[in-house]
């Protein structure tokens, strides 16, 4: 288990935390980007709050740990799919809303979280992992 | 399906192809290389094909959803687009086959691919759309991929040239931004045709000039008009000899002359003041450009001054206005997004020859590789003014319009500076072409069959251009879009017609 790892990132209170919330941010963020037209959500703030919760992976165990439970290839594979259906339904108008939802908080959440991670790894010194 | 539901197909095309290059990219390298071009080739036929509809119904106009006139969004194709999605679609596709070969020695291919697609996507984006805020989204999607193109080889100079042109792509997306804020807040509506009819009845404010100034700004940036020409030398010259090729022919086009005639002509009403800073950014660039071409001892930045020059004669005939200036400096856009693709794909051909771009050091092209000798020779010729070839007759018919407009000394300084290109590329092309083989560089497939293909479509091109000028075939096409350019009420009336 990643979590296993007692030198890398940062103190176990933050830790544990992050391992107790992180399927409600995850079921958050879902419920978020299903929801949408007369409440609050949508694709696009659903999709926010799956890449925070990876973020929040990243914050707390180091980047390695993070890149290990959502790798980059696994991001563009699902990516470039997500934005062809997306295009389709937009395209024909036939995808259903869900569908449509779902690939935009796939588009959104995947994006947020690959600048995360450029970011991360274009910095100079290597805070998470120390 | 009707032409019309087919008009948003012109982004949804390429921006497909982008989605679908990443996920197969890496695995099948074939794929990055066969999708580009497919969706180019569907693309440029589309264009084709809403150019010919065009020709019968004047104007094209789809309504996504439904949504009606003041509030929806539009997309149309009219004359002046129709022109400019034909045009701009093939130098792509010749371009798309061009980077098959040239790339051969770059890795990650696909994420070239993919973003060539996206700035197509842009591009098409810029040329359908009917209102200034899609426009804006269009403009920032071909901008972007094109900063990021800039920098594709990832070498030094490259990575220079790309935040240069990023931060000064930037500003004048923060000028358009401002602009079209200001304009909504005066007009209520961001519909082309909508703010054209509203202006015609209202006068011109103090916020609409001010709205003018950041606009003119803005696109002067995007073309590359001389005081605002700082990016361009540097990103033509370090980017990869496609993207060179992809910028000069169709992104500041498209980005700059295009938005400048689309809004400045159409959407506004074309004022004294606004015509004569075109035509006084139009003479610094034609002058300035080319005087600085002559201390040019890099072949890409030779040809980048004489890009920003060539520009200058456009925006010169935008300025004068008169109906014959416009159509010359129309057709000397198209002239000139055919033969200096041609001169950056030549030179990406003759840097791969020879491994240098050097002017002083490349000699002899013509004798090694024929095919690119041929591309240089034919580009240099054509953008010198020579005769049977496309850019004697659109100078000819700039010089001609600013005598007949009654601005004899403009008409001199065309004169003038045609001579000052002449000179520059005698000066430093004649050796490059024919002089003494001395050749230093990867010899073996340097110039591979696309390479040589996407060169020689060019070169038939730019040589076959003045069948533009010929009488009820090309020259209705040109007449359309100059009648869209000139009668810009008319149009906005026609679209808003068909909105209601």
């Amino acid at each position: 288990m990643v979590y296993k790892s007692p030198n890398k990132g940062m103190t176990v209170i933050v830790k544990t935390v992050t391992r107790l919330t992180l399927a409600f941010i995850l079921i958050y963020g879902i419920y978020i980007g299903m929801t949408g037209g007369v409440s609050p959500g949508g694709g696009f703030t659903g999709g926010v709050i799956l890449a925070l919760a990876f973020v929040h992976i990243m914050l707390a165990f180091g980047k390695e740990a993070a890149l290990r439970k959502l790798r980059a290839n696994t991001l563009r594979m699902v990516m470039g799919p997500a934005a062809f259906i997306f295009l389709l339904g937009v395209a024909t108008g036939r995808v259903p809303e869900e569908i449509g939802a779902i690939c935009e908080m796939v588009i959104v959440g995947t994006g947020l979280f690959a600048i995360f991670i450029a970011l991360v790894l274009a910095s100079k010194s290597d805070r998470n992992s120390e | 399906m009707t032409p019309q539901a087919l008009v948003p197909y012109m982004i949804f095309v390429p921006l497909a192809a982008a989605f679908l290059i990443p996920p197969f990219g890496k695995k099948f390298k074939r794929a990055g290389d066969a999708i580009p071009c497919a969706a180019s080739v569907c693309v440029t036929t589309l264009g084709l094909y809403l150019a010919s509809s065009v020709a019968l119904s004047k104007v094209l106009v789809h309504k996504p959803y439904g949504w009606q006139a003041p509030f929806g969004t539009a997309f149309v194709v009219d004359g002046l687009s129709g022109i400019f999605l034909v045009a701009m679609n093939i130098v792509a596709l010749v371009v798309a086959v061009y980077s098959i070969g040239y790339l051969n020695t770059y890795t990650d291919r696909w994420k070239f691919s993919s973003l060539f697609m996206l700035m197509l996507a842009g591009i098409n984006g810029v040329l359908i759309s009917g209102d200034i805020f899609t426009l804006y989204v269009f403009l920032e999607i071909a901008a972007i991929s094109g900063y990021f193109l800039v920098a594709f080889g990832i070498a030094p100079d490259g990575l220079e040239a790309a935040f240069k042109y990023a931060v000064m792509g930037a500003l004048a997306s923060v000028f358009v931004l401002l602009g079209i804020a200001l304009i909504y807040a005066h007009t209520s509506t961001l519909s082309i045709a909508g703010i054209a009819s509203v202006i015609s009845v209202g006068q011109q404010t103090d916020v609409l000039k001010f709205a003018t100034v950041l606009l003119l700004v803005a696109f002067s940036i995007k073309a590359a008009l001389v005081p605002f020409h700082a990016w361009l030398p540097y990103a033509y010259s370090s980017a990869p000899a496609p993207i060179s090729a992809m910028l000069a022919g169709v992104s500041t086009k498209v980005l700059g002359i295009y938005t400048i005639m689309r809004i400045f002509f159409v959407m506004f009403e074309m004022t004294p003041q606004v015509s004569m800073v075109l035509i006084a950014l139009g003479v610094a660039s034609m002058v300035v450009a080319s005087i600085l071409a002559f201390v040019q001892v890099d072949i890409k930045r030779l040809f980048a001054y004489s890009s920003i020059s060539q520009i200058g004669y456009v925006a010169l005939g935008l300025g004068v206005g008169t109906p014959l200036a416009v159509f010359g400096a129309l057709f000397h856009l198209l002239n000139h997004s055919a033969f200096k693709p041609l001169l950056f794909l030549a030179s990406g051909a003759i840097t791969r020859l020879t491994g240098t771009r050097n002017l002083g050091k490349i000699r002899g092209v013509m004798k090694d590789s024929p095919v690119t000798g041929t591309a240089t020779l034919v580009g240099s010729l054509s953008i010198c003014g020579i005769p049977p070839l496309g850019g004697f007759w659109s100078k000819l018919i700039i010089i001609l319009a600013c005598i007949q407009a009654g601005r004899p000394v403009l008409a001199l300084v065309a004169v003038v500076v045609s001579v000052l290109t002449l000179a520059y590329y005698f000066r430093s092309i004649t050796q490059v072409i024919f002089g003494k083989s001395v050749i230093r560089g990867q010899r073996e497939g340097a110039v591979t069959v696309s390479m040589a293909i996407a060169m020689v479509t060019l070169v038939i091109i730019s040589a076959s251009m003045a069948i533009l000028l010929l009488p009820n075939t090309g020259n209705a096409v040109l007449k359309e879009a100059v009648s869209v350019i000139l009668n810009g009420k008319s149009y906005s009336a026609m679209v808003a017609g068909v909105l209601k």
